[in-house]
Parts: C-alpha cells; sequence; structure tokens
C-alpha cells in the first residue's frame, strides 16, 4: 500500500516505515522559535546541561514585539541575544526582518522534504515548500535544543481537491475560508492536510503559504503542497542546503477527499470569534469598522500589497478608518518600496508598519478599544485577541480589506476589479 | 499495571470544564489543581477519584485552550490515563510531555461504561476490561519513557544525565 508523504519523510527519518497513527522519534532539520524563545531558554535551564547539542538548527527570529515596546519585551530580547552569543547560534535574526515564518522561508530553511518543528502553531507555514513542519509548545522546544530530538505521532492526512479558476476579486484566502468554514475547526485535528488539484497548482508560493499557514486553524500539525516547477524556481534562487523531493504515492491512503471547484467560490469573511464562523461577504456587506489591517505572515507578501495598492491608488482611505499595512518581511518592505507600491499605499492614507508581526497579536502598534472593530487579513479572530475583550475581529482577503478601507464598511472587492 | 474504575464522559470535552480558565494564574500546584479538576463538567468526580481510575470519553477531547494545566491536574488526580476517540492535537502532546497517557481507541471509547474496571498493559497497547480486550496503537519506548519519567522535562534530565556517565 502507497504511502503518503508525512508517512514517507517520517518514515525516513525514523529509519523504519511510519504509519499514520504510530509514534516515532525523529531528530528535526530545524527548530523556530520567537521572542518566545526567552521563557526556552527558562525551561532549558532546568535540564542541567550547558549548551544546546545541536546550534546550526536553531533558528530564533524576533518578530512578536519588535522594537520592543515595553521595558520587560526589551528584557526578553536581551536575554535571548545574550543566550545566542553565548550557545554561538548562528541563525539569529534580530528585530530588522520581519514575521518568523516569512523569513524562515526567505532564508531558506522551508525546504522539500525538510522537518521542521516551531514554537509557533502557524509553523505549518513552509508545507507551501513541500517540508513537514508542526508546532510544538515551549517545553518541547527545551528539550529539543538539549537532545535534538522530538517524538511525533504519524499524521493521518486529509486531501483537499481544488480544480477551477478562481473568480476575479477572489484569492486563496477566501478558498481556505470557505473550506474552514464549511468543515470546521477542528476538521483537520492531528492529520496532515495535503492540497493538490489544477488551482493548487495554480497558485504561487506566495498563495500556497496562504493556505498552508491556515490549515492550523482547522486543527491541521502541518499542510502540504507537492513541490512543481515553481518551488523549484523559487528554490534555485535560494536553496542553501541539500533538499529531497517527497511526494505522496498514488494509492496513498487519506482520511477522506475533500474536493472544491474554486472557480464557485466567492469573497469570504470570517466574523467573531472563531475562524470557522465564515460568511460570504454578501452577508456582511456594510457592517462598520474603525480598523483595517493588510499584512502578517497570512497576507502580508508582495502579491497581497500590490492587491490592495492597485484598489487603493489614487483614492483615500475612509476618514473613519485606520488603515495598517504590515509587510510580512524587510525582502517583502524593500521590494514594495522599490516598486511603489508604498507610496501609493501611504498616499491613500495608510500607516506602513515595520515587518513583524505587530497588531496581529495584540500586543502594540494598533490595539482596539472596547467596542471597536477591525477588519484584518491576519489568520485568528480569538475574542480580545487584538486588544479589548469587547471589541471584533473580522478576517477576509485583502482584496476585501482594502476595497472595505475605502467605504468604511465591508465590501464586495469585486466592486473594484 | 494496577486496576482502575473508568469515569465516562462524551464528545468535546474542552479545557475549560476540564480546568476552569479563571484559576489559571492562581493555582501553580498541581495538588491545588487536582482540587477543580472536571469541576465544570461532573463535581462528583473530585470527590470520588481514586488514584489509578480513567477518564473514557468521545472524540476530541481536551479542545479549546492551549493550557497545560488541563493536563496537569488530572495527572495530580491520580488518573492513570485518558481513553478518548480522538484528542485535540495541543492536548495529546501536552498530556505526554507532562507525564498523562492518553489513548486512543474508537471501540474502547463505544464499549467502556462508567464504573467498569479496567487494566491497560502500555507496551502491548492493549485495554483490558473483564472478558474483553481493545487494541490501542502501543507507545514506543521512548514515549513511554517520558511517561514513566512524569514528564518530559524530567525524561530529559534523566537521559543527558545518563549520557553524561556513560
Ligand atoms: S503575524 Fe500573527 S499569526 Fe503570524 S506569527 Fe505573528 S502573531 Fe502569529
Amino acid at each position: 500500500m502507497g504511502e503518503t508523504f508525512s508517512e514517507k519523510i517520517l518514515g525516513k527519518k525514523a529509519g523504519k516505515t511510519a504509519k499514520a497513527g504510530e509514534v516515532i522519534t525523529v531528530s528535526p532539520d530545524y527548530y523556530l522559535s520567537h521572542d518566545n524563545a526567552s521563557a526556552i531558554i527558562g525551561e532549558f535551564k532546568k535540564l542541567g546541561v550547558r549548551a544546546v547539542k545541536a546550534p546550526r538548527k536553531i533558528v530564533i527570529i524576533l518578530d512578536h514585539i519588535v522594537p520592543a515596546a515595553a521595558e520587560k519585551y526589551a528584557q526578553n530580547h536581551k536575554t535571548i541575544r545574550e543566550f545566542v552569543a553565548e550557545q554561538n547560534i548562528p541563525n539569529f535574526f534580530d528585530i530588522q526582518h520581519g514575521v518568523c515564518h516569512q523569513v524562515l522561508s526567505e532564508a531558506s530553511f522551508a525546504l522539500p522534504g525538510k522537518v521542521i518543528m516551531g514554537s509557533d502553531s502557524h509553523t505549518t507555514t513552509y508545507g507551501a515548500f513541500g517540508a513537514f513542519s508542526a508546532g510544538i509548545g515551549r517545553t518541547e522546544v527545551a528539550s529539543i535544543w538539549a537532545t535534538d530530538e522530538i517524538w511525533l505521532r504519524v499524521p493521518e492526512t486529509l486531501k483537499i481537491e481544488l480544480s477551477g479558476k478562481l473568480g476575479c476579486g477572489v484569492s486563496a484566502k477566501d478558498v481556505i475560508l470557505k473550506v474552514i468554514g464549511d468543515h470546521g475547526a477542528d476538521r483537520a485535528n492531528y492529520m496532515a492536510v495535503e492540497f493538490t488539484g489544477s488551482a493548487a497548482r495554480d497558485f504561487s508560493l506566495a498563495s500556497r503559504m496562504v493556505l498552508a499557514n491556515m490549515s492550523a486553524e482547522m486543527g491541521a500539525k502541518n499542510g502540504y503542497f507537492e513541490p512543481d516547477d515553481k518551488t523549484l524556481e523559487w528554490l534555485k534562487k535560494r536553496a542553501r542546503a541539500d533538499y529531497d523531493i517527497v511526494t505522496s504515492d498514488a494509492d496513498a491512503v487519506y482520511e477522506a477527499v475533500l474536493s472544491y471547484d474554486v472557480s464557485g467560490i466567492e469573497p469570504q469573511v470570517a466574523c467573531p470569534h472563531t475562524v470557522d464562523n465564515v460568511k460570504p461577504v454578501t452577508a456582511v456587506e456594510g457592517k462598520k469598522f474603525q480598523q483595517a489591517l493588510i499584512g502578517t505572515c497570512t497576507n502580508g507578501r508582495l502579491e497581497d500589497l500590490e492587491i490592495a495598492a492597485k484598489i487603493l491608488k489614487g483614492k483615500k482611505i475612509h476618514p473613519h478608518v485606520r488603515a495598517l499595512v504590515l509587510p510580512a518581511s524587510r525582502e517583502v518592505y524593500l521590494e514594495a518600496l522599490k516598486k511603489g507600491i508604498l507610496e501609493v499605499l501611504s498616499e491613500a492614507g495608510c500607516v506602513i508598519l515595520n515587518p513583524g508581526c505587530g497588531p496581529c497579536l495584540g500586543a502594540h502598534e494598533g490595539i482596539l478599544a472596547p467596542g471597536e472593530v477591525v477588519l484584518s487579513t491576519s489568520n485568528r479572530n480569538f475574542k480580545g485577541r487584538m486588544g479589548s475583550r469587547d471589541s471584533e475581529i473580522f478576517l477576509a482577503s485583502p482584496a476585501t480589506v482594502a476595497a472595505s478601507a475605502l467605504e468604511g464598511q465591508i465590501t464586495d472587492p469585486r466592486k473594484y476589479p | 499495571m494496577k486496576k482502575g474504575k473508568v469515569w465516562k464522559y462524551g464528545d468535546d470535552v474542552n479545557t475549560d470544564v476540564i480546568f476552569p480558565g479563571k484559576y489559571t494564574y492562581t493555582l501553580m500546584e498541581p495538588s491545588e489543581m487536582a482540587k477543580h479538576a472536571l469541576e465544570a463538567l461532573d463535581p462528583e468526580f473530585v470527590l470520588m477519584v481514586k488514584p489509578g481510575d480513567l477518564i473514557v470519553a468521545g472524540k476530541n477531547f481536551g479542545c479549546g485552550s492551549s493550557r497545560e494545566q488541563a493536563a496537569a491536574c488530572l495527572k495530580a488526580a491520580g488518573v492513570q490515563a485518558v481513553i478518548a476517540k480522538s484528542f485535540a492535537r495541543i492536548y495529546f502532546r501536552n498530556a505526554i510531555n507532562l507525564g498523562l497517557p492518553v489513548l486512543q481507541s474508537e471501540e474502547a471509547s463505544d464499549n467502556l461504561r462508567a464504573g467498569d474496571e479496567v487494566e491497560i498493559d502500555f507496551a502491548g497497547g492493549t485495554i483490558m476490561a473483564g472478558e474483553k480486550t481493545y487494541k490501542f496503537p502501543p507507545l514506543p519506548d521512548s514515549v513511554i519513557g517520558i511517561l514513566e519519567a512524569g514528564g518530559l522535562i524530567e525524561y530529559t534530565k534523566k537521559k543527558l544525565q545518563n549520557q553524561a556517565k556513560t
């Protein structure tokens, strides 16, 4: 019987066959942490060892609260910098680089066939490049630093087959919101989600990252796209280590197959306070909001900013709306700068923030007051996540957020072709 | 392993009913946490639970928050293992890393009843209840090691100490 991608790669790593449901021990290729590295350092110290086992595998990217917004965050960053120096950790990215998932991908750790563990739930993102990547707890990262090992349960795989062509004004974000809305936030609990079909292949890598990123919001352990010519093209410029293209066998066993013809999907909005509370934009049109956010690890890449700029060019953000733009990384920021995209956005009245997590987790740079509403391109709308517990978060695509920011209320982006 | 009595619950037992959010920053000791285990679902539980008892539940046990206390409180209450059709992903890892065995068996979940006496063979992957036995995917030595050590930090610490000696 054939094997899924996850079974194959974990089997290779474990040196034995790995069937879904089994628990195996592997040595990951890389392990990511961000500002929470300071908490991990605390756990690591309890283990009674001096040195981390494999410093080259540790990737630390400061992104959550950068630059430090208060003294306690500054102290966290300082603790991390000191630890990095003391342990000779080469892959440290200080505050100027951007959101961890984007930076790790651009810096080419996210390679086909790699096993990457991260102390962040959206570590699923690297499945866009054909890697096996999953989020874990802080205690576990501390243990991996000391041992270079982790136990993993081999996941079953849910296949999502995408066919057809996207309509105008519709993007990857709408597709994944539609899937999550239809099947619920636990549909893929503990599973790998494999995105296949002609529409999956049509997606750019940036769009594939949107789906892999948000597979975490279906409960998934990891997401996956089979590497293809587009992946190889991206790797040609960047890959700095060997990689291994691992694909599912044609007769692999799946938990289920969900099929979607994307040509029938309209722009979608996830309403408060769960990501699976999804409605077509037409059902929430007219909802007023005070803040718009375009960016984050979900939708802060060049193609996202380009879409927003196209809609906002020569126009002005509604006077009741504060529009924040958060490029996912410095690389994205620079490209957008050179292409004049940031100029368009700024002229329209957007506030351009430095690359990082910013308001996405509600720690700084645009906290919501009680009663306020935000329309955001990020991935989570849990109660209180972006500020007051009495605020509301709606999630949508960059096109929907940009069009809505012009009107001061949720608006169908197909009006701005 | 010694025998324990079954406490039976349904689907989607969430972390809030296992360990209410209002205690997450006030109770730091596992023994204190144990006094509130499953409080919102079954107030009888903390009064009657005996060391070695088991929880049997339906699908998606431990969904909701990632709070580790939801595993710690059951372990401190003496729960030998939780058997369910499925576990929320983060709960599954938290439980094992804190030393609480979590076993997946659709059949056991369907057939076991409250009050049944159950014995578990962790290495063999079987749940024995009277005449009946149920299978679960056996846990490998490394995971059993984590459970026996009482959690991941203790386990890793011991492992590193042994490596240093040899
Ligand atoms: S941008 Fe938001 S979702 Fe992404 S890593 Fe940062 S806080 Fe998490």
